[in-house]
């Protein structure tokens, strides 16, 4: 089955916003999979991080309700590994900004019980916040 | 004694106290006065990766104003941050190289934070274990033994990660392993000792942070460690803290004591025992391993 | 000063609310726009006394007059400057080319607590309001304060559990709420604050001695005697009791 691949001028504004907010030039990647290869989240995640980048470079929004952008806890294996000198991690936060920034959060403090927050260490709280709510 | 500035971070002062009170104590063991900032805020743990997202950079540079201001007041031998806590070290290190950088970022951060001095960009971020970076193992007179003891290195993603951050080098770093030399422990680490344990998934998909933790736990246990060491309380909370929703998940997981590297070290220099709330697995094992009974005080 | 003179004087102060305001008797005037129109109004007056000048009447948002009850917050931006600034009604004077608004009240849920159950922990904080946790330390709640608290500060010591620091540092808190609505971070400030002087309170504050010991004789019914014959006086023993006491107030004073 092939797939056609649309790119008109919506792809083409998605692809700038995330090059704007991430600063990386998401079009240099060369597709190699290092950052697959290396990421810790990849094998629990739906959506590899090298697709994720193809599919940045491309400007297909559907990238925005795929998983790997939260599960991506910013270890930055991928940063440190990319031949082509990509912040791949920059690139996953310029995605879930641009879902926060509509004011849609990951994250349902309400779901969380009093103990299971007073159990957890401030930084996990802290960083998980950031990371996951506008 | 040298004066340095000690930002602490909102874990040391809570659910990782024995890091702080093991680190303050070898610290001046080694001829060190940390003296903590005054009314220091929280770093905000991760540092912000988008170009125009600001507001969150606040935070550590206030912290650095404090330094600074600090040295203006002669409080500090030099304007040089010290933390101990891996992503706080991170977040400073890398807010600090941003705003240094960046013109335009430095008139934006001055401009909002208009009641505080501006920050000049002076200030060192380091971390702990760069202070003992060039110590000799033999150099350092040690009260108790650790001779046999065998310590499982956990770097972690961001004493290592990206590279502008690092203390080390990223993919091959050997400076846990000095630490834990120089206090006479034997180091032993494997490829997953700079693997990720899912840090603040922890929140919100513990399940993924389960596996991760027994990876890294795992390993650990099959290089033959009797105990793992850290050095970032989120990764302690994940490697000891939920040990058993591991055991829980992986009926053949036995589990490992999990230590700060700071107790190591505290515990070589002749830390009162009776200053650790719990004994640390660790210590049980380095006494059968040096063949002593009691706990020499 | 005899009694009829100072009845005299009050009435003289408050012959404008009886009379009326003669305005030729006004030598300063400001001009004020209260949510966006302009009112030219007495200078010497408080925001409050210049909004019900201006023919407004408070039937909310108006409590105590005296700045200690937080009804009355205000915002405004003076022309010519870009800042924000926040003051109690009853509390500010006018001034000249004051934007103003009043902003009674902010939505805030408070979490249900109970101190009794609630340990005396670091991460209590977080339990009842995990939120803190997404302070960027921006400072504008310490900006917004209009009883000049270091509010951030107290936040921050929220987050790492320092009972003693928020209790401290928010005790002159009158819960206006413009920290709450001006946090990028959406926490609510003074509700975090009432929680840490209740908790400092119950566990941390050192206890008093003197009133454990009053307290206690209380209980133990060592007072029992002297309260019935009490209630048994009619009002002229009464009074002569207390005025007696109120000749000997140093003696009653100093033998606690």
């Amino acid at each position: 089955m092939s797939k056609k691949i649309i790119l008109d001028k919506e792809s083409a504004e998605f692809t700038k916003k995330i090059i704007e907010l991430s600063g990386e030039i998401v079009t240099l990647c060369e597709q190699c999979g290092t950052c697959s290869g290396g990421c810790p989240m990849c094998d629990k995640a739906e959506t590899s991080p090298s697709l994720m980048m193809r599919m940045a470079a491309l400007g297909q929004k559907e990238i925005l309700g795929s998983d790997i952008i939260w599960y991506c806890a910013s270890c930055y294996t991928c940063t440190v590994r990319c031949p082509r000198g990509i912040d791949i991690s920059k690139v996953a936060e310029a995605l879930r900004q641009i879902i926060l920034r509509d004011s849609v959060n990951r994250i349902d403090l309400s779901k969380l019980t009093p103990a299971e927050l007073e159990k957890l260490p401030q930084i996990a709280l802290v960083a998980a916040l950031r990371k996951m709510t506008g | 004694m040298k004066k340095i500035g000690y930002y602490p971070g909102c874990t040391l002062k809570t659910k990782a106290k024995i890091f702080e009170k093991t680190a303050l104590y070898t610290a001046e063991k080694l001829g060190y006065e940390f003296i903590e900032l005054p009314n220091w805020n929280c770093c905000g743990a991760v540092f912000s990766l988008s170009s125009d997202d600001l507001i969150h950079h606040l935070a550590p540079i206030r912290n650095l104003v404090r330094v600074q201001d600090m040295k203006e007041g002669a409080f500090l031998s030099e304007e040089t941050l010290v933390t101990l806590c891996s992503m706080c070290f991170n977040t400073l290190k890398r807010a600090n190289i941003r705003y240094k950088n960046s013109a335009e970022d430095r008139s934006k951060i001055k401009n909002i934070m208009d009641t505080e001095s501006a920050y000049q960009g002076n200030v060192s971020v380091l971390h702990f274990l760069e202070l003992f970076k060039s110590i000799e193992p033999g150099s350092v007179k040690l009260k108790r033994k650790l001779k046999g003891l065998k310590v499982f290195v956990y770097y972690g993603c961001t004493l290592l990660r990206p590279k502008e951050a690092s203390l080390d080098d990223a993919e091959a770093p050997v400076i846990l392993e000095r630490y834990v030399e120089t206090f006479g422990a034997e180091a032993l680490s494997t490829p997953f000792s700079r693997l990720c344990c899912g840090s603040y998934q922890t929140v919100n998909a513990r399940e993924k942070v389960v596996e991760l933790a027994y990876k890294i736990l795992t390993s650990a246990i099959e290089s033959g460690a009797d105990a793992v060491i850290t050095a970032c309380p989120l990764c302690f909370f994940n490697l000891k803290d939920i040990q058993n929703e591991i055991c829980a998940a992986y009926p053949d997981f036995k589990g490992i004591p999990v230590a700060y590297f700071t107790e190591l070290s505290a515990y070589a220099l002749g830390m009162d025992p009776g200053e650790w709330d719990e004994e640390p697995g660790f210590i049980k094992t380095a006494l059968a391993q040096t063949g002593e009974k009691k706990i020499k005080r | 000063m005899s009694k009829k003179d100072i009845m005299g004087e009050i009435a003289k102060a408050n012959s404008s609310v009886i009379k009326g305001v003669d305005k030729s008797e006004i030598k300063h005037w400001a001009n004020i726009y209260i949510m966006g129109q302009r009112y030219e109004v007495p200078a010497d007056l408080t925001i409050m006394q210049a909004m019900e000048y201006a023919g407004f009447r408070f039937i909310h948002s108006c409590g105590c007059r005296a700045g200690f009850c937080g009804a009355c917050s205000t915002i405004y931006r003076l022309k010519g400057d870009y800042r924000l600034k926040t003051a109690m009604a009853c509390q500010t004077r006018v001034e000249e080319g004051m934007f103003l608004v009043q902003l009674p009240f902010s939505p805030a849920v408070k979490p249900r607590w109970n101190i009794e159950k609630t340990g005396y922990e670091d991460g209590a904080f977080l339990a009842y309001f995990p939120e803190i946790a997404r302070c960027v330390s921006c400072n504008t709640c310490t900006k917004a304060c209009p009883q000049d608290l270091q509010v951030m500060d107290y936040i921050q010591a929220a987050l790492r559990g320092d009972f003693k620091k928020v209790s401290e540092l928010s005790f002159d808190c009158i819960q206006c709420g413009m920290c709450a609505v001006r946090c990028p971070a959406e926490i609510v400030h003074y509700h975090v604050a009432q929680f840490g002087r209740e908790m400092y309170g119950r566990y941390g504050y050192p206890r008093n001695a003197v009133l454990d010991k009053r307290v206690s004789d209380i209980k133990k019914g060592v007072y029992d005697k002297e309260f019935k014959d009490l209630v048994k006086k009619n009002k002229d023993e009464l009074v002569k009791i207390y005025k007696d006491q109120l000749a000997n107030k140093d003696k009653f004073i100093k033998g606690g």
